[in-house]
């Protein structure tokens, strides 16, 4: 048994009157993958939201490492070390490759130990260094989305949240990024992945929880998920 | 006089003036670029470093005697520190609890702090104005044609190292970087553990501070200081903003320059005396807003207001 890193209980989150999320509970264990699925407005986006302080809980609890979190300011969430890469990448198109990455690092006063995590991505993204002083924005969309998960790596995150990767990126590169993933997670990080391309997400995740208008619907090992007809069909667009 | 008398002469006269809007116009941009806001209360800022000069640097008047100069970059350095707290202070009392509300409430609110603070010092002067006696020499010399003090060389000199300094503390630092990340995009910045608050407090104190050092500059300069002070400062240096850019810190620096040489080189305009100076300024302003709304160094962008 290993033991649970990211833990939902009962979470509700309101944007005004309306609910997004209903009440959802669910675990993520160390150096899993847990698949976050569900069409959009499902609530995926604001789970991860709720979870990072971005958009506060109106009642339940988040937990990370069996401590309550649900309260604290986002950036004292990335401090403990939980990391929300958002949607659409949200790089800074107006600074460097090189000035996105050391903002990833925020947190850390050690400019030598910086140095050495910023090789550590370039080693994993050697484009990045190839373009280290080109404006984020310059990017292509692949290569954001790689600057994205470089800046949340500088962290050295104990929990790495991805909201969409795939979103918008050429099959090819999607099976680039999903790879990335993996390897991240084999180094010892744990992955809570939101996906829309849920056959993509289901190929590697461990385990999957199906959102469906705020509450989660169906539960499950990825390879039960990736087989159940009802999620084939919603889902994996059969 | 030739030309390249008046030239020069004008050139380095628009350079100081123009380096005095330059430092009080960064305040009005860093703070818009973090938290789009236009702190109406940023001259009164000025106008309080003026005194607050004033004040540190009586306190050292019998001090340095004999040496001016010490004691002048003492009372700056002061001032800086304490007028940059009271921005602190400012941003967290009357901004800070203001930050979700409807943009306009804000603007009210900083428009109340303006009040606030030039009707305080308007009562603890009796609206007089204050001479600021610095003790420094006001002699002439020549640099080929150029009649300089040198106070004025001082000046100059000091307001641009300040300008420099900024520049290397929003390039090289991480607070530096965080203060531009915040003013593109603020809720990534939460999510790379940024503490927003914190970056935004920063923000306040170096913009007063810079200020305070504009404020006692005008003081050494035009050796009077006045309650009323900040009003026209105020508004060239957020001309100066607007035209350089509004948001970005080298486009305050930029605008206020040119600025400052636009009405220096104004006053030499045939039939068209010194007074007109301040309309030259006003009529740039427009222009800037007719043709070129997003300054010169900003970008065009789909949600500005």
């Amino acid at each position: 048994m290993s033991e649970v890193v990211l833990e939902l209980k009962n979470v509700e989150t309101r944007y005004g009157q309306i609910y997004a999320l209903r009440g959802i509970n669910f675990q993520v264990k160390k150096g899993e993958i847990v698949a976050l699925l569900g069409a959009n407005g499902a609530g995926k986006s604001t789970t991860l939201k709720t979870i990072s302080s971005l958009v506060p809980a109106s009642a339940g609890q988040v937990l990370f490492m069996g401590q309550e979190i649900t309260h604290e300011q986002p950036h004292s969430i990335v401090e403990m070390g939980v990391i929300h890469v958002p949607e659409g990448r949200m790089i800074f198109k107006e600074l460097t490759v090189r000035e996105n990455l050391e903002l990833g690092s925020f947190t850390l006063k050690d400019n030598v130990e910086r140095n050495r995590r910023m090789e550590k991505v370039f080693d994993k993204f050697p484009v990045l260094k190839e373009r280290h002083k080109q404006m984020g924005g310059f990017l292509s969309g692949g290569e954001q989305q790689m600057l994205a998960i470089g800046r949340a790596m500088m962290t050295e995150p104990k929990v790495l949240m991805l909201d969409e990767p795939s979103m918008g990126l050429a099959p090819i590169l999607v099976q680039t990024i999903m790879e990335i993933i993996r390897q991240i997670n084999d180094e010892g990080t744990t992955v809570l992945l939101v996906e829309q391309n849920a056959k993509a997400a289901l190929k590697m995740a461990d385990r999957g929880y199906v959102l469906e208008t705020g509450e989660i619907v169906m539960e499950g090992d990825a390879s039960v998920l990736s087989q159940d007809e009802s999620i084939v069909k919603a889902y994996l667009g059969e | 006089m030739t030309f390249w008398e008046i030239f020069l002469q004008q050139l380095f006269n628009g350079l100081l003036i123009g380096s005095f809007y330059g430092l009080v116009a960064i305040g009005y941009s860093m703070v818009y670029g973090i938290i789009k806001l236009l702190n109406f209360a940023h001259a009164d800022i000025y106008m309080s470093g003026a005194f607050v000069g004033l004040i540190t640097l009586s306190l050292f008047a019998n001090t340095f005697v004999g040496n001016a100069w010490l004691g002048i970059v003492l009372s700056l350095l002061i001032s800086m520190l304490l007028v940059g707290m009271l921005g602190v202070l400012i941003q967290r009392v009357a901004y800070r609890p203001m930050l979700k509300a409807p943009r306009l409430s804000i603007l009210i609110t900083a428009l109340a702090v303006s009040m606030l603070l030039y009707n305080t010092v308007m009562l603890l002067t009796q609206g007089q104005y204050k001479p600021f006696r610095t003790g420094l020499t006001h002699d002439s010399f020549f640099v080929g044609p150029l009649r300089l003090t040198e106070t004025r060389v001082v000046l100059l000199v000091a307001a641009i190292a300040l300008m420099i300094i900024l520049h290397l503390f929003i390039t090289r630092t991480m607070y530096g970087k965080a203060m531009r990340a915040i003013s593109l995009d603020r809720d990534t910045c939460q999510l790379m553990g940024i503490n927003v608050f914190q970056i935004v407090a920063i923000t306040f104190f170096v913009g007063s501070a810079l200020a305070a050092a504009a404020g006692i500059m005008a003081g050494v300069y035009y050796g009077t200081v006045h309650f009323y002070m900040g009003f026209l400062i105020g508004l060239k240096a957020f001309t100066s903003a607007v035209i350089g850019g509004i948001g970005i810190i080298p486009g305050a620096m930029l605008g206020g320059l040119l600025l400052g040489l636009l009405e220096s080189f104004s006053t030499q305009i045939p039939f068209v005396g010194t007074v007109w100076k301040d309309v030259f300024s006003f009529v740039f302003l427009i222009l800037f807003l007719l043709f070129r709304p997003t300054g010169i160094l900003g970008r065009a962008e789909s949600e500005r207001m």
